[in-house]
């Protein structure tokens, strides 16, 4: 017994162990970006903090089970009734608050961190880009650049990024795991999500939430350059691009799955996200709606502050 | 459109044509059997018709052992599909509709019945009571949430499965972007079964407050009363959420409400929140019997009291409130800002506290025990470990910015596993296996029992570490196919190994049961644990009566304390008992619902106004119904007890 649950451990932390610091590492915890580090370094942690928990309760478990099995025992042994001790209750009461405490002081740090501009790049002007699904598409919308791009994403390195979400249809999930954590894109509202990335360099993006039959080919590439290799981009997407019109971008919605493509202007001109709008349709009782959030709104409050 | 073509399903493949005549074939062989056999009566007048809470147990037992083999042919398909990139086995759809039944079965139709078996069983027995409180209503409660199951699970042969998930999100399961009646089903069918669990939330709750043995004070009912009687409570808060979110997702599908469409007014967000409101709490209903359980057996093979039983049962009143505090775990990445995110991590961490003192009252039971290696403590011991792991790993997602990056994969699914099989499945094999000869008078062979626990596990392991580990590297959950590129292959491929191994494990407690049937001592007496509590102080089988007198505690181990320290259970003579009598009213009841259920999934209104009114109709006989009950005579009383003692003295 005692043997197999040794070698059951041992197995167990060997596999996490050759896995973790394996030959490629995994993408969550090999972060290009501020956020998607802060991530990791609070996974890697709470990895150390909790294998130290399950090790303890193991041997724990192994001692006692060795200990007190009835075959190690004489064979007049009556264990003794004992109903509980106060201070040993408080201790064990106390270790996982302490723990908790800890863990609750790094989990709220780390929120307003991921809530917020990335470290590092506070006082570069933050790149807005929005970033639309639709079935099983990403639409990139760059409204200061005036173009837009569908499933692939160019970002300039070095920069902050804000992303605008939103989708035309099933709540989707905008995820670039090494650049940082996911965040929901639905119909009825826009959500920030902020993101940098520290080096040029390609990631995979994709939707992490299920949205139908098309969901598991719903993925994005995404390309980290230098400020003036994405300016050329952009220059040169003028120079080429076809600009989007009404019709193409209704085309572009129809589900299935496309390729790339690239367009001037963007969808955003005739087609507005849904900010502050909760999908009402009635423009009056949106204008008043706006006013309102708008008194209560600060540029850095979340969109769903409102709720 | 013909009036037939609706039932079709709408993507057929090989797999369901070949499932249709199996299951056909399987109906016309067992009414075929049946009917052989002459067991009509026998079935109508001992089970259909049956208010007994031994008998109605025994029938969720059965449904929970069957679904158990449905969940579990759906995840064998699924870890296949995933073993192999860009595998073939699955389409997209398939896949979708294959995890939807699986989770939905998973949770709704096996551990939900599972646990409410043991509540039937148990919770009369633990208390000396002669049976639930509303033994009528009790049956009812089986037979909604028979109908239910059935409605759901014919699902994929007549007009094809839910497909959006077992939760269900709006939009994706409005009309529009889920047409099928899928998930029509969805609603109907757990609305319908969902009825049934709430009746007998109220009704064990009624038991256990009203019903105790003269002497069982709150605080010296057994550890499983105890979290049964939690658990109770916690279905009678959070399943109303249910019934309303159900109503209206039906009505938005049926009636083109609003409640959760992206435009005028509505809101899909709600849908999410309101489900998880219901859905967080449904995890402690059944994690908490499942302790209770584990409780009872470890204190029963350390051969010693519970240690702190005080702190065990404040524990678990802590953890009751504070599941309807966490809800929002479920959706950190859904925007609400650093606040409210940094609320919910916080409350979510906090539960782990009152989980890690049971954990630690466990550990101390043990200590200065004398450990007996049974297969029920041998669960017990390897869920100890195992549940830790899913417990942490719980802590893990709680940390809300590292949420961002383990929601919607499969370190998610890792995890929820990890504390539903080590936490709810093995409390379930190991408390049937502690109570089989309680039900059965026999017990069910150790050594293929210990085999089952250990292949299990390492099936388990196998299953599941893989899945922490392609979460963190981005494989998301929901996927039905990924291509070679993306790396996940090999870990995959030895999850589908250990699902396979889990497979043969399960294959072997049908094996044991078949054995254990065949070769089993029938002489085993009415206590052959060697156990404390009052279930086992009655006779095996047990009288439909339960206990011929009513039992007189002074402990929360009445039995031992009878056993060991001179204790008077029994004190009196016999008296004529009062039983309920059996009633066809539910099962019909329940008969109309399924046929109601049909209906509307259908949108077939005719027959759904038809059978809305049977259902009034019902409800009205059942008011003006006089039933009141009849009597055991004391003659007849004395009768069965000298033949159950005879039975014991003749085979000892
Ligand atoms: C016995 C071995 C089991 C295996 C191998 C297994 C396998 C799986 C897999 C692979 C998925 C994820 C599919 C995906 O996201 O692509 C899944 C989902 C799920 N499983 Fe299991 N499972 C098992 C048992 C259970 C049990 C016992 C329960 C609950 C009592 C359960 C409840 C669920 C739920 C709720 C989901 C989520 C479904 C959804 O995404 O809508 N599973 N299972
Ligand atoms: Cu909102
Ligand atoms: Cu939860």
């Amino acid at each position: 017994m005692k043997m197999k649950v040794k070698w059951a451990l041992l197995t167990m932390i060997f596999t996490i162990a050759t896995v973790l610091t394996g030959c490629e590492p995994l993408l969550v915890l090999d972060p290009k970006g501020p956020q998607a580090k802060t991530q990791a370094d609070d996974i890697m942690l709470s990895i150390l903090l909790m294998s130290g928990i399950v090790i303890a309760v193991l041997a724990i478990l192994v001692y006692v089970l060795v200990k007190y099995r009835a075959s190690n025992q004489r064979d007049d042994y009556e264990p003794p009734h004992i109903e509980g001790s106060p201070l040993v209750e408080a201790i064990c009461i106390g270790i996982p608050i302490v723990i908790v405490i800890f863990l609750s002081f790094v989990s709220v740090k780390s929120n307003y961190e991921v809530e917020a501009t990335p470290a590092g790049y506070e006082d570069t002007k933050p790149l807005v880009v929005y970033a639309s699904s639709s079935n099983w598409k990403w639409h990139f919308s760059y409204p200061e650049e005036g173009i837009e791009t569908v499933n692939y994403l160019y970002i300039p390195a070095g920069r902050a990024i804000e992303f605008k979400l939103y989708s035309y249809g099933p709540i989707t999930s905008f995820w670039i795991p090494q650049l940082g954590g996911q965040k929901y894109a639905m119909a009825d509202m826009v959500t920030t999500l902020h993101l940098a990335a520290d080096n040029p360099g390609e990631f995979v993006g994709r939707n992490a939430n299920f949205s139908g039959a098309g969901f598991a080919e719903n993925t994005f590439d995404v390309t980290a350059m230098s400020q003036t290799d994405f300016d050329e981009w952009v220059e040169e997407v003028h120079e080429t691009a076809e600009p989007l019109t009404e019709e193409k971008f209704e085309e572009l919605l129809e589900p299935g799955h496309l390729g790339r493509s690239t367009y001037t202007g963007t969808h955003l001109e005739f087609a507005p996200a849904p900010e502050h709008n909760h999908g009402s349709t009635d423009s009056e009782m949106d204008h008043s709606e706006h006013e309102n959030h708008d008194s209560n709104h600060s540029d850095e409050e979340s969109d769903h502050s409102h709720h | 459109m013909d009036f037939f073509d609706r039932f079709a399903v709408p993507h057929p493949s090989f797999l369901i044509y070949a499932s249709m005549v199996g299951i056909g074939l399987t109906m016309v062989a067992i009414v075929l059997g049946i009917t052989y056999f002459k067991k009509w009566g026998y079935l109508w007048r001992e089970w259909i018709t049956t208010v007994d809470h031994k008998r109605i147990g025994i029938m969720y037992l059965l449904v929970a052992l069957l679904m158990l083999f449905r969940g579990g042919v759906d995840a064998i398909m699924m870890r296949y599909q995933l073993s192999m990139p860009d595998n073939k086995f699955l389409e997209s759809q398939h896949y979708n509709e294959v995890f939807t039944t699986h989770g939905v079965v998973m949770i709704l139709f096996m551990a939900m019945p599972f646990i409410t078996f043991f509540f039937n069983y148990l919770i009369p027995l633990q208390i000396g009571a002669r049976d639930v409180a509303f033994p009528r209503l009790n049956a009812l409660s089986f037979w909604l949430f028979f109908m239910g199951m059935g409605l759901f699970n014919i699902s994929f042969i007549v007009g094809g499965s839910p497909d959006a998930g077992w939760t269900s999100y709006f939009p994706l399961a409005n009309n529009e972007f889920s047409p099928s009646v899928g998930t029509n089903y969805y609603m109907i069918a757990i609305q319908i079964a969902g009825m049934g669990t709430l009746i007998s939330g109220i009704n064990f709750i009624t038991t256990i407050l009203k019903m105790r043995a003269p002497g069982m004070k709150l605080m010296k009912m057994p550890m499983f009363t105890w979290s049964a009687f939690i658990a109770n409570v916690i279905v009678v808060f959070a399943f109303p959420v249910l019934t309303v979110l159900l109503a209206m997702g039906t009505m938005d599908r049926l009636f083109g409400t609003n409640f959760f469409t992206t435009g005028d007014g509505g809101m899909d967000m709600l849908w999410a929140n309101l489900f998880w409101v219901w859905g967080h709490p449904e995890v402690y209903i059944l994690i908490l019997p499942a302790f209770g359980l584990y409780s009872e057996i470890i204190s029963t093979f350390a051969r010693r009291n519970l240690y702190g039983y005080k702190s065990m049962v404040a524990s678990m009143v802590v953890i009751s409130v504070f599941s309807f505090l966490v809800w929002t775990h479920h959706f950190f990445t859904m925007g609400q800002g650093a606040f409210t995110n940094s609320i919910f991590s916080i409350t979510t961490m906090a539960i782990a506290i009152p989980t890690g003192v049971k954990i630690f009252n466990w550990l101390f039971t043990l200590w200065k025990g004398k450990i007996v290696f049974t297969t029920p403590m041998l669960y017990s011991m390897l869920f100890i470990p195992l549940f830790t792991l899913g417990g942490v790993t719980g802590v893990m997602l709680a940390m809300s910015a590292a949420d961002y990056q383990y929601h919607n994969t499969m370190f998610l699914v890792a995890h929820f596993h990890n504390v539903i099989i080590p936490g709810v499945v093995y409390a379930m094999i190991a408390g049937l296996t502690f109570y089989w000869p309680k039900m059965f008078g026999f017990m069910l062979n150790e050594r293929i029992g210990k085999w089952t626990a250990w292949i299990m596990s390492v099936g388990f392991v196998l299953a599941f570490i893989p899945m922490y580990i392609t979460g963190l590297d981005g494989q998301a959950r929901r996927m039905y196919t990924y291509s070679e590129s993306t790396g996940f292959s090999m870990l995959n491929m030895v999850a589908f190994i250990g699902a396979g191994i889990m497979a043969i494990s399960f294959a072997l407690l049908v094996y044991n049961i078949y054995y254990s049937i065949r070769y089993a001592s029938r002489d085993i007496g009415s206590d052959p644990w060697d156990a404390r509590s009052l279930e086992w102080a009655t006779h095996t089988p047990v009288p439909e009566y339960n206990f011929a007198i009513t039992p007189q505690v002074a402990s929360t181990q009445g039995f031992w304390d009878a056993k060991k320290n001179g204790h008077e259970l029994f004190k009196g003579k016999y008296e004529k008992i009062h039983m309920p009598n059996n009633s066809g009213w539910p099962f019909i009841l329940g008969c109309i619902f399924f046929v109601f259920g049909f209906a509307m999934v259908f949108s077939i209104w005719p027959l759904a106004i038809v059978t809305l009114i049977g259902i009034l109709v019902c409800l009205v006989y059942r008011s003006f119904e006089k039933d009141h009950g009849r009597y055991i005579s004391v003659e007849e009383i004395e009768e069965t007890e000298a033949k159950l003692r005879g039975v014991k003295n003749e085979d000892r």
